[in-house]
């Protein structure tokens, strides 16, 4: 791993209460994104992925979802170290928005329809930066043109409606680096947009995250977006880590009969009419997702895994050494 | 004289009237698209927002009625159907909902969503059709005891079998499945997929399959339909139009989904630009304003659809590309 991360999550635990139990949605995750890194989070529904992010925001339903051990250390713009479970209030506030940019799934709900994008973007400069309301507004049009976004004067005039799903997303992110983050947190960017607006802000967010050397961490689902964007990759599965490494060794190598049963799961093109022809089913991970409030003992991916052995049941596995920066969590790590 | 296809639709067009009391422009859905199925076919109909996809599914399983041009269903005109003709005709045709858990009512058991549509068309005696909803429920490889059961206790690939089982206990013979996996996770994703292409085989179903994902689409097709803003672009049996796009806009749409292989990163060709507002489509080719290869006379007319290779249609003018 390179360098000083930016953010650094050590054993990480976020639980939620649902009636008198409490549920570990996330549990005991350790993951580091240092200075010009891309390190993708993936996961299928309840694998934890967003309680991930939501937990480094402070962003948890208050009440309702809490960390309950672990540390996140994020290195802010000043280079102080600031420890994100233990501050809240107008502490966070100060770092969220500031040295965290976060862009969401869909653009509509993290606009606000009542003001116009230049009054939105300009609004964390004048807080953060203590700029003055023209000069957060002429830096809001700046960052409007940063982002592609062709007449950018007119378009700060304009309020969020008037913009289509592509320009809304391209507004999202030039808020998210209004103040200049050396943190972007994008969770599920490009789930919302159609196909060929996905390829364009995709582009964007590499061109941008090489361009201000920022750390980022991508929320996706989609392996093919994590092999596009990301160094590295985070796999979850039920609330656990269950692989971790760099994308082009966890994908050509994975080391985790999850990881492998997604990888052999996701349609590609051109494979498809062969198989057909071939009269052959396309590969799939039997069963289904367990859910969080009745996880199995062991491994939780054990009741899928066809390399499954009565020591997976029984308890649950270690995050192994795999070399070269890889990490499995799966006992038969060396064999399969 | 016998009729050649199945399903026969010809310049069907949808407008959409302005929604704010009338004023604003008319929404052109979908202009002058024909195709046609033949029985025990599968044919994908591929295309992003605004393309008009699902509104021609609606239209063919008639749950809309189209603007202009024709849907002929097993030789007979469906545009001008009475209300007890229609009514016999939605037990012909059924639809599959992309979204499991809007489509099943939640007072309802399984039991009773899988019977409603026998008892509509009265079919069958009561042990008849909960007879027929235990098989269809076996089809989909659900334990019998669902049938008792309600829609939430089921995750979201179940709830979709059980969306497709109820689509089964008609016996159609049409299949309208719109997006039916897309809400759904990659590793169920494939399930669904396997399951579909396998009850399509076994029951000789004729289907729609309306998908924005083109690798889904690939697996499920005999030939595949991309459609932009409301118009067929290019149609060709899907081996050949996966091996040898015609189209520009087909060629961009492959080229911007995202690979899994890191090995199989080529540069891809980023489309500039929005997708135009089907209220106000673009003169000539409506891909024009994005299209790479675009030139004057692209602006001009309507390009047609016209046949290159056997089956093989394209709604482009440039001939003279690759």
């Amino acid at each position: 791993m390179s360098a000083e991360p930016i953010l650094d999550i050590s054993g990480l635990t976020t639980v939620f209460r649902i009636g008198d139990r409490e549920i570990a949605a996330v549990r005991d995750l350790s993951l580091s994104v240092a200075t010009g890194e891309t390190v993708a989070l993936v996961g299928e529904s309840g694998s934890g992925k967003s309680v991930t992010s939501l937990s480094i925001m402070g962003l948890l339903p208050r009440g309702i979802g809490r960390i309950a051990a672990g540390t996140l250390r994020l290195r802010r713009k000043s280079g102080e170290t600031v420890e994100l479970q233990n501050i809240g209030g107008e502490a966070l506030r100060r770092v969220r928005g500031n040295d965290i940019g976060m862009v969401f799934q869909e653009p509509l709900t993290s606009l606000n329809p009542v003001y116009t994008i230049g009054e939105q973007i300009a609004e964390p400069i004048r807080i953060h930066l203590g700029k003055s309301h023209r000069e957060a507004l002429s830096d809001a049009i700046e960052r409007l043109e940063d982002v592609g976004i062709p007449d950018p004067s007119r378009r700060a005039g304009q309020y969020p409606h008037e913009l289509s799903g592509g320009m809304r997303q391209r507004a999202t992110i030039a808020m998210a680096l209004a103040c200049n983050p050396t943190l972007l947190i994008a969770d599920e960017p490009t789930t919302a947009l159609d196909v060929t607006i996905q390829a364009q802000i995709l582009d964007l967010l590499g061109r941008l995250q090489k361009e201000r050397g920022m750390g980022m961490l991508f929320v996706t689902h989609n392996l093919g977006v994590v092999a596009e964007i990301a160094d590295r990759v985070v796999v979850m599965y039920a609330g656990s880590v269950v692989e971790i490494g760099s994308v082009a060794r966890v994908f050509s190598r994975p080391r985790h009969p999850y990881t492998q049963g997604l990888m052999r799961s996701v349609p590609r093109l051109g494979t498809a009419t062969l198989l057909k022809e071939a009269g052959t089913p396309l590969p799939t991970i039997a069963g289904s997702v367990p859910s969080l409030m009745n996880l199995p003992q062991g491994c939780p991916f054990a009741p899928r895994c066809p390399h499954r052995l009565e020591a997976c049941e029984q308890a649950y596995p270690p995050l192994a050494d795999a070399g070269e920066d890889q990490f499995s969590r799966c006992i038969r790590w060396q064999e399969i | 004289m016998s009729h050649k296809f199945f399903l026969e639709v010809s310049e069907l067009g949808k407008d959409f009237a302005p929604v704010a009391f009338g004023r604003g422009p008319v929404v052109r859905a979908v202009q002058n698209v024909s195709f046609n199925i033949r029985r025990g076919e599968v044919v994908g109909l591929v295309g992003e927002s605004g393309s008009g996809k699902t509104t021609i599914g609606r239209m063919v399983a008639q749950l809309i009625e189209p603007t202009s041009g024709s849907i002929r269903f097993d030789g007979v005109e469906t545009t001008s159907l009475t209300r007890r003709e229609l009514r016999r005709m939605h037990a012909r045709v059924q639809y599959i909902f992309q979204d499991p858990f809007a489509s099943l009512s939640p007072r309802m058991t399984i039991g009773e969503i899988l019977v409603e549509g026998l008892d509509i068309q009265r079919i069958g005696s009561k042990s008849e059709r909960v007879a027929k909803a235990a098989q269809a429920l076996a089809s989909v490889d659900l334990p019998p005891d669902a049938i008792s059961r309600y829609p939430h206790e089921f995750s979201g690939g179940q709830r979709q079998r059980i969306g497709i089982a109820r689509a089964l206990t008609l016996a159609p013979e049409l299949i309208v499945a719109d997006e039916p996996v897309s809400a759904l996770d990659v590793s169920i994703q494939a399930q669904i997929v396997n399951l579909l292409r396998d009850l399509q085989m076994r029951l000789g179903l004729t289907m729609l399959f309306i998908a924005h994902d083109l690798a889904v689409v690939e697996y499920v097709a005999d030939t595949v339909i991309v459609l932009y803003l409301g118009r067929i672009m290019e149609m060709a049996p899907s081996r050949e139009l996966y091996a040898s796009p015609q189209h520009p806009y087909t060629r961009a749409l492959l080229s911007a989904v995202p690979s899994p292989d890191p090995s199989r990163h080529t540069a891809r060709q980023i489309l500039k630009g929005d997708i135009p507002s089907p209220a106000n489509p673009p003169s000539g080719c409506v891909f024009r304003t994005r299209c790479p290869v675009a030139i004057e006379a692209c602006a001009g007319a309507v390009p047609a659809l016209r046949e290159g290779a056997k089956g093989h249609f394209k709604a482009c003018i440039r001939d003279d590309l690759d």
